[in-house]
């Protein structure tokens, strides 16, 4: 996938410098990652803005690249198939997360709030604002059309309880990366004790997603 | 017994299946309305009776009726939310406008809760890495080719594509056309891809 990319130049990652100088290729391995692992996880993961904004960029300059190239040539139609093809990996993730916004938006934004100062945010910016808005409508539809009709004591609906949780106890696939140590993972059944695993660089497994959430969000594991 | 428009409700969501959205059921939520407000009058006038004349024995009919009054609550704000979902589905698979014999099966303040999303999606959407944005209702499937095999069903009219030739979409004929160009007319049942 990344060979269609060659034409794009040398892009960096982070206008400010803050990160390493990421190669096209790079950059939309990181793409894919980040991709599979929001599709696979039950919660809203970090945001991951910088890399959305790369690749928004490199897209365009492909597309302006693309422009250059003489009509019915073969390399504009692999180019122009490789264009869509990251447009539609970017779509999808940006989907994926925004649908799960809209699942859970108030345990989304509740996060939000008790966030320390210094953590990275979940929601980037924009999603911030839509799942504002997102709880702001509901909340008024729910008022207008019913909420407000129920006697005095039964007008307020706390959205909390109201909205299902994401299930963190849900199994997930993944693949190793980064070799890991007396990982602890906890008894299914009462029966059964807790006990620790060590996972090996490049193997698989099935696992909890509470237990190797923060694997996930350190980038140690791959879920596939 | 009491609840029991109120389960009538969620079981007709329940019955249409997934995707389809039934005509706004104003009539038996004025009705479970009605019966919260009776409810809610009556336990009012038990709950002054025990405490002015001690009766205690009123208490489980006061807590029975109020489990009722949390229920028809609920009942009400599932099939109600319910239908947001299904709406907003609608969103992502016709695009910003809505055919009219959908349109016809919602309320007004649903019609108003969709002009919001829209406009929370839309907002969304141009904000996506910086100057023109990105429209992610598009690209829902992976591409497997540039150009597909389409079939018009309906008159459409004129349609350009990129490289500015326009072409007449005019029912029955059949078209050669990228795909990227496509994918909303298919999804509002203007073109059918051929698969040969």
């Amino acid at each position: 996938m990344a060979d269609g990319l060659s034409e794009g130049s040398d892009l960096s990652a982070g206008e400010e410098g803050q990160e390493d100088v990421l190669t096209p290729a790079e950059l939309i391995t990181k793409l894919e990652e980040a991709w599979l692992n929001e599709k696979f996880s039950p919660e809203l993961l970090e945001n991951k803005s910088e890399l959305v904004e790369c690749v928004m960029e490199q897209l365009t300059h492909m597309e302006e690249n693309l422009q250059r190239v003489r009509k019915g040539d073969v390399k504009a139609s692999v180019h122009r198939m490789e264009i869509d093809r990251i447009r539609f990996v970017l779509s999808s993730y940006l989907r994926f997360r925004l649908q799960k916004i809209e699942k859970f938006f108030p345990h989304v934004l509740e996060k939000e709030k008790s966030r320390a100062d210094g953590d990275p945010s979940f929601l980037s910016p924009e999603e911030f604002a839509f799942a504002k808005e997102y709880l702001a409508n509901t909340e008024v539809y729910l008022r207008a059309v019913a909420l407000k009709h129920m006697p005095p004591n039964l007008q307020n609906i706390d959205m909390l309880k109201a909205v299902p949780e994401p299930c963190l106890d849900s199994f997930v696939f993944l693949r190793v990366k980064e070799r890991q140590e007396n990982i602890l993972v906890e008894p299914e059944t009462d029966e059964q004790r807790e006990y620790v695993v060590d996972l090996d660089e490049g193997s698989q497994h099935l696992m909890r997603y509470r237990t190797i959430a923060p694997l996930v969000s350190s980038g140690a594991v791959q879920l596939i | 017994m009491f609840c029991e428009k109120a389960i009538e409700l969620i079981r007709e969501l329940h019955r249409m299946g997934d995707g389809q959205l039934p005509a706004f059921n104003e009539d038996s939520i004025r009705q479970v309305l009605e019966e919260m407000k009776a409810l809610y009058e009556q336990n009012q006038s038990d709950v002054n009776e025990a405490k002015t004349e001690g009766k205690s024995e009123l208490i489980p009919t006061i807590k029975f009726r109020h489990c009722c009054l949390l229920r028809n609550q609920r009942c009400i704000a599932a099939y109600l939310y319910d239908r947001l979902l299904r709406i907003r589905a609608l969103r992502w698979e016709y695009g910003s406008v809505l055919p009219t014999t959908i349109r016809f099966h919602m309320c007004a303040e649903e019609m108003e809760w969709f002009n919001q999303y829209k406009k929370s999606l839309a907002t969304y959407m141009r904000s996506i890495g910086g100057e023109e944005g990105l429209d992610i209702t598009q690209d829902m499937k992976p591409p497997k080719s540039l150009y597909i095999e389409v079939r018009c069903l309906k008159d459409h009219g004129e349609f350009e594509i990129d490289d500015g030739t326009v072409i007449l979409l005019k029912k029955n004929s059949q078209h050669f056309l990228p795909r990227w160009k496509c994918e909303q007319l298919i999804r509002q049942g203007v073109l059918e891809h051929v698969i040969s």
